[in-house]
């Protein structure tokens, strides 16, 4: 298997012969045409507008939100005020709380991600081959619909309401633990292993010192991944948490509803603010998030 | 945590020889133990919490759905098929399911196919390639709630937006929640906003391992572009192609917040529940009212066959129809 294969697109050098570009008949194909572009950014207006039309509607005055067409308003900071000012929705505790959660959860899956990962790819041990199957068929078990057990296991433990229900259950990934094995199969060499061996390392400290190092490019994107996904989750938290602790997400549920739904302006600044997070990282990040994604694609 | 895993002392305890030359070094005193045993420990915790948060909880709904089980009333018993007997009888568990299965076709077929077609486009040299694709990939990180609240203005009915876009057209205003099939299009919609760039990038990803030189010897034969994408590209991606006709439908069939937040965060889905999905109805049995858990167990396992089914289903209809092209 070549490296170049295996290799997250997002993190690895690019091949020298991906660049090049072919004077073979067959390259005309494959450069973009006017009419490739037209249909592309079509498809980006179609995907950028709603988010840019909800800012638009957080801007305005409730009076104004259907007055079509739509243009900006000077409102967007009375409205931010009225909805952060409102104490059911709680929204700036649910920030806190979505932020908690969503950090915690990453760096857990990061962990018990690459420790797995690395075993996968790097040690041999009886049963592997089985137990990576089973862990690739656990990405398509829909747990979901275990949440009444697993409501009543947290009503049990007392921790209804509380983060850790919404942390605890979600400390480990079947995807992280295989994307982190494709990754170190082809980043890390069985002779650094050995090389660390050879010097005393114990396999902890082979995974501490010289593996996490080399996997931190596809940690990464694992943990924007995970975080922004921890960030949108809405199902879990909306039954096992309480008005009084919300996650960003439910805090949006509560303003949603009841007797604020007819404030929709304020509810658009509630949705822009809790989009506004992820959109930072995805501007900064994208490029690694696509490279996550589209790693995905590709297995062996 | 690093306490439990430097744990590795009893194996230089039991390390045979007291007296070790001294030109050994340390590993292969650790030796055996830490080689043999420790990769056990490293993907243990993987299996021990997915054990008992993923696994464990999923198969006890089975169990769970087999008793008479209320908070509100306090019962606890057990009562067979009991809760089965009572679905196939609730008109309202099957207008959930014919609106899980309506939405479900709407927000998947369109999805993957224009998914497909859009990462055709981006697999080229391109200028601003980048650019492109976290365009077609932003709606994938706007929240599911966040969705759910700016398309139930998209689609309100007397002043939304694409009521009014109807309107300078000259089409009359569509009741997008009264409708039964307006409703479905709408949350279906949303779905299809939200994942088809993800899924296009999946299938770009796929895109980019074939060869290209089975393009360039296609293309001397004289094959059109669009008779290579049919002929080589979907062929070839079709492992690819699977995965996500799986994951959609996985995802699909137990779709919840995107109806709820149309619904103005409402259970019932609509006055006559004509977009309430299975989720939601479980929600309803499950975590309102009398809290029958035993009932929402039941409607859940029954769900989850449900998805094993069809899931099943596409895998087959996918696989026949992908190599039926390769003719």
């Amino acid at each position: 298997m070549s490296t170049a294969q295996t290799l997250p697109r997002s993190v690895a050098p690019l091949p020298p012969t991906q660049r090049r570009r072919r004077r073979t008949p067959g390259a005309r194909l494959w450069q973009a045409s006017p009419l490739t572009y037209l249909a592309l950014i079509i498809g980006c207006v179609l995907s950028i507008f709603p988010i840019i039309w909800s800012f638009i509607i957080a801007s305005r005055d409730n009076s104004a939100v259907y007055e079509m067409p739509s243009t900006p308003g000077d409102q967007l900071f009375t409205n931010l005020d009225r909805m952060l000012a409102n104490e059911d929705a709680a929204f700036v505790y649910g920030l806190v709380n979505s932020a908690v959660v969503s950090s915690v959860v990453t760096i857990s899956v990061i962990f018990f991600s690459s420790l797995a990962g690395f075993a996968f790819a790097k040690l041999r041990f009886r049963g592997s081959n089985a137990l990576l199957l089973v862990i690739i068929l656990t990405m398509m078990v829909p747990t979901q619909l275990g949440v009444i057990p697993l409501y009543l296991m947290m009503v049990d433990l007392g921790w209804t309401g509380t983060l850790q229900a919404v942390i605890v259950p979600f400390l480990v990934q079947g995807f992280g633990v295989f994307m982190m094995r494709q990754y170190a199969m082809s980043a890390i060499s069985d002779e650094l292993i050995e090389a660390a061996r050879l010097d005393g390392c114990s396999t902890w400290r082979i995974y501490w010192n010289v593996v996490l190092p080399v996997l931190r490019p596809a940690a990464a994107v694992l943990g924007l991944l995970t975080f922004m996904q921890t960030w949108n989750e809405f199902l879990w938290p909306f039954i096992v948490l309480t008005p009084d602790t919300p996650t960003v997400q439910y805090s949006l549920k509560i303003l949603s509803s009841g007797p604020y739904q007819t404030d929709y302006v304020a509810l658009f600044a509630g949705t822009a603010l809790a989009t506004l997070p992820l959109l930072v990282v995805f501007i900064i990040f994208g490029r690694q998030i696509i490279g996550g994604i589209m790693e995905g694609a590709v297995k062996s | 945590m690093s306490s439990t895993v430097d744990a590795v002392p009893p194996s230089r305890a039991a390390s045979p020889p007291p007296t070790t030359p001294p030109r050994q070094r340390p590993s292969y005193r650790l030796g055996r133990w830490d080689i043999t045993y420790s990769p056990y420990l490293y993907i243990a915790p993987f299996f021990v919490l997915f054990g008992i948060f993923g696994l464990f909880p999923l198969l006890y709904t089975a169990y769970v759905s087999l008793f008479d089980y209320e908070l509100l009333s306090g019962t606890k018993e057990f009562a067979g098929l009991e809760n089965y007997r009572v679905l196939m009888a609730d008109a309202q568990f099957w207008n959930a399911a014919y609106n899980t299965v309506g939405i479900f076709i709407l927000s998947t077929v369109p999805q993957l196919i224009v998914a497909l077609l859009l990462a055709n486009l981006l697999n080229r040299q391109m200028r601003a390639r980048t650019l492109l694709r976290m365009g077609i990939l932003i709606p994938n990180i706007t929240s599911v709630a966040a969705v759910g609240i700016i398309f139930a203005l998209i689609f309100a009915d007397r002043y939304g937006l694409i009521n009014w876009l109807l309107g300078t057209v000259g089409v009359d205003p569509v009741a997008w929640r009264d409708n039964r099939y307006a409703s479905w299009f709408a949350v279906a919609f949303m779905v299809d906003w939200r994942w088809t760039g993800y899924n296009a990038l999946i299938y770009l990803g796929a895109m980019q391992a074939i060869p290209k030189d089975l393009y360039e010897s296609a293309s001397l034969d004289g094959a059109s572009a669009w008779r290579q994408f049919w002929a080589i590209t979907v062929p070839l991606i079709r492992p690819t192609i699977l995965f996500t006709v799986i994951i959609s439908t996985i995802g699909g069939f137990q779709i919840f917040t995107e109806p709820l937040m149309y619904g103005f965060g409402l259970v019932r889905g609509g006055a006559d529940h004509q977009f309430q999905t299975l989720a939601m109805y479980i929600y309803e049995r499950t975590f309102t009212g009398n809290a029958e858990y035993g009932y929402g167990s039941a409607m859940s396992w029954l769900l989850f066959m449900m998805i094993i089914i069809f899931a099943l289903i596409n895998f087959v209809l996918i696989r026949r129809s992908v190599k039926g092209d390769e003719k």
